[in-house]
């Protein structure tokens, strides 16, 4: 098994109100090429701090990520983001959004223009191509910035609570989409979520991280095949599994006597 | 429609009030008829065009200048902490009250004139262009960020047209203080123009010839705005609207 993206007891202090506080504290974590892992933890435990670590858009404050054993200085289109308030570009339309990334690789513009449909198709939006994303329900607004993300074909995709703000059937419909596209195209994928059932309907291994300070407080393996179905998701030992995870999230011994 | 019953109603209480006597207030016939005199020997014309030249090269300068330093103090802090200092205590100081300072700087032609009202657009321009960057959301940054896209590029694709509807409003709020610096500004020295022409009538007692070019001023100030209106909205109708 390779390692594609190895945090090394990273951490990020905040300086509160000249207090240090530690979003995160010596996390260690390795994610293998091609995996799927998703990180649940109460809110605030630093879930956004080790992706945007990732991501190359915070620093840490000590420790490193090493990314195909290389250490993480910026971001880079080789690490796709999709992150939680979608963040597309409100003046560009669903096709300029999507090759916006294209564009800055410098990707000429027939071979663009195949791409990016390639991609709006993938996510269905077809019909849509053209429309500024104010016109896009949220759900829509979501297929396109994972449209957008997947066009410069990154390695890696980061995802930050993606489906958080979706209706129950969109975020379904989402998840199968996006294991279907994992599986045909294979990246490895960090998925954050709060919700433990999509942890672990996603995963092949489910991180679940504590507060105060942030860290992995546990790490939880779902040896469940892919494809994920229906099936998959009624069946005993998927609620067994998720039984365990929802166990570690909502009851986690406190190390410093704090309690969420 | 409504605005069209505005306008008869506004002529309505306007004639009633002239009937009834209001000490010297001409009625729209007066005016309307010194209008026409006024256009037919091209004197309004003049007067229309000299004005609207100062306004539109002042305005048009301040704004060109404005939307670079604007930029330069979003996206700098080390221009910002220079230049922000003396746009919040310029100001401070209403345009008209440089007008005495440019005229024995730059004597009684153009210049001063189109000097005040630069400093009006530019001043109301520059701090909205300002705030406009600053507020760009930096998870679009971000976003453009991950894409690839380098500091030339961000700024270009994502802090130029976020910022967009702050510089038109600001552009658009440029353009009223132009308009209002103008008028004083002719009041003071001036052969022609609008403002020129009201105080003429002015020594001469002449209502009509007020009122001609009060609305002239009006007129052509909500034509401009207008015009930039439908600009901003050709150009940001991107945005959400509630
Ligand atoms: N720029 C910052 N300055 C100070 N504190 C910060 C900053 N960014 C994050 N934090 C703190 O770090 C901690 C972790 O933040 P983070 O956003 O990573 O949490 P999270 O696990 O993603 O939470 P949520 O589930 O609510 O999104 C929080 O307590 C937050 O207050
Ligand atoms: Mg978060």
């Amino acid at each position: 098994m390779t390692e594609k993206i190895s945090f090394r007891s990273v951490s990020r202090t905040y300086d509160v109100g000249g207090q240090p506080f530690h979003a995160l504290r010596d996390v260690d974590l390795d994610i293998a090429d091609r995996e799927f892992v998703t990180v649940v933890g109460p809110s605030g435990c630093g879930k956004s701090t080790l992706m945007n670590i990732a991501a190359g858009l915070v620093d840490p404050t000590g420790g490193e990520v090493l990314v195909d054993s290389r250490p993480v200085h910026g971001p880079s289109p080789e690490r796709g983001v999709i992150f939680q308030q979608y963040a597309l570009f409100p003046w560009l339309t669903v096709r300029q959004n999507v090759e916006f990334g294209l564009q800055i690789a410098k990707v000429g513009r027939a071979e663009r223009r195949r791409r990016a449909q390639h991609f709006i198709d993938l996510v269905g939006l077809t019909d849509f191509a053209d429309a500024l994303p104010r016109m896009l329900s949220g759900g829509m607004r979501q297929r396109c910035a994972i449209a957008r993300a997947y066009a410069v074909d990154p390695g890696i995709l980061l995802m930050d609570e993606p489906f958080g703000a979706l209706d129950a059937l969109t975020r379904v419909q989402l998840q199968d989409q996006l294991l279907a596209t994992w599986g045909s195209e294979r990246r490895t994928v960090m998925f954050i979520t709060h919700d433990v059932d999509e942890a672990v309907y996603l995963a092949n291994r489910v991180v679940v991280m504590a507060a105060r300070p942030g860290r992995v407080y546990e790490v939880i393996d779902v040896d469940l095949p892919y494809p994920r179905t229906e099936a998959v998701r009624l069946s005993a030992e998927f609620s067994q599994i998720r039984n365990r995870v929802w166990r570690a999230v909502y009851h986690q011994t406190s190390s410093e006597g704090a309690s969420l | 429609m409504w605005n069209v019953l505005a306008v008869v109603l506004g002529i309505g209480v306007w004639t009633a009030l002239a009937r009834a006597g209001v000490s010297g207030l001409p009625g729209p016939q007066a005016v309307a008829v010194r209008f026409g005199e006024l256009a037919a020997d091209g004197t309004l014309l003049d007067d229309s065009l000299a004005s609207l030249r100062r306004v539109l090269i002042g305005f048009a300068l301040g704004s060109a200048l404005a939307v670079p330093v604007g930029f330069l103090m979003g996206w700098y802090r080390t221009a910002r902490g220079l230049i922000e200092p003396y746009v919040q205590f310029f100001r401070t100081i209403p345009p008209l009250a440089v007008i005495p300072l440019a005229i024995l700087l730059m004597g009684i032609g153009e210049t001063p004139k189109i000097f005040v009202i630069f400093l009006a657009a530019f001043l109301s321009c520059v701090v909205s262009t300002f705030q406009g960057v600053v507020s760009v959301d930096s998870t679009m940054i971000n976003a453009a960020r991950v894409l690839g896209a380098n500091d030339a590029v961000v700024f270009r694709r994502v802090v130029v047209p976020a910022s967009t509807p702050f510089i038109l409003v600001g552009m658009r709020v440029g353009l009223g203080a132009a308009w209002a610096t103008l008028v004083a500004a002719e009041l003071i020295a001036a052969q022609e123009g609008l403002g020129y022409r009201m105080q003429q009538a002015q020594i001469y007692y002449d209502l009509p010839s007020i009122f001609v070019g009060l609305i002239t001023i009006g007129v052509l100030g909500l034509i401009m705005d207008r015009l930039l209106l439908a600009a901003e909205k050709r150009l940001t109708g991107w945005q959400e609207r509630r």
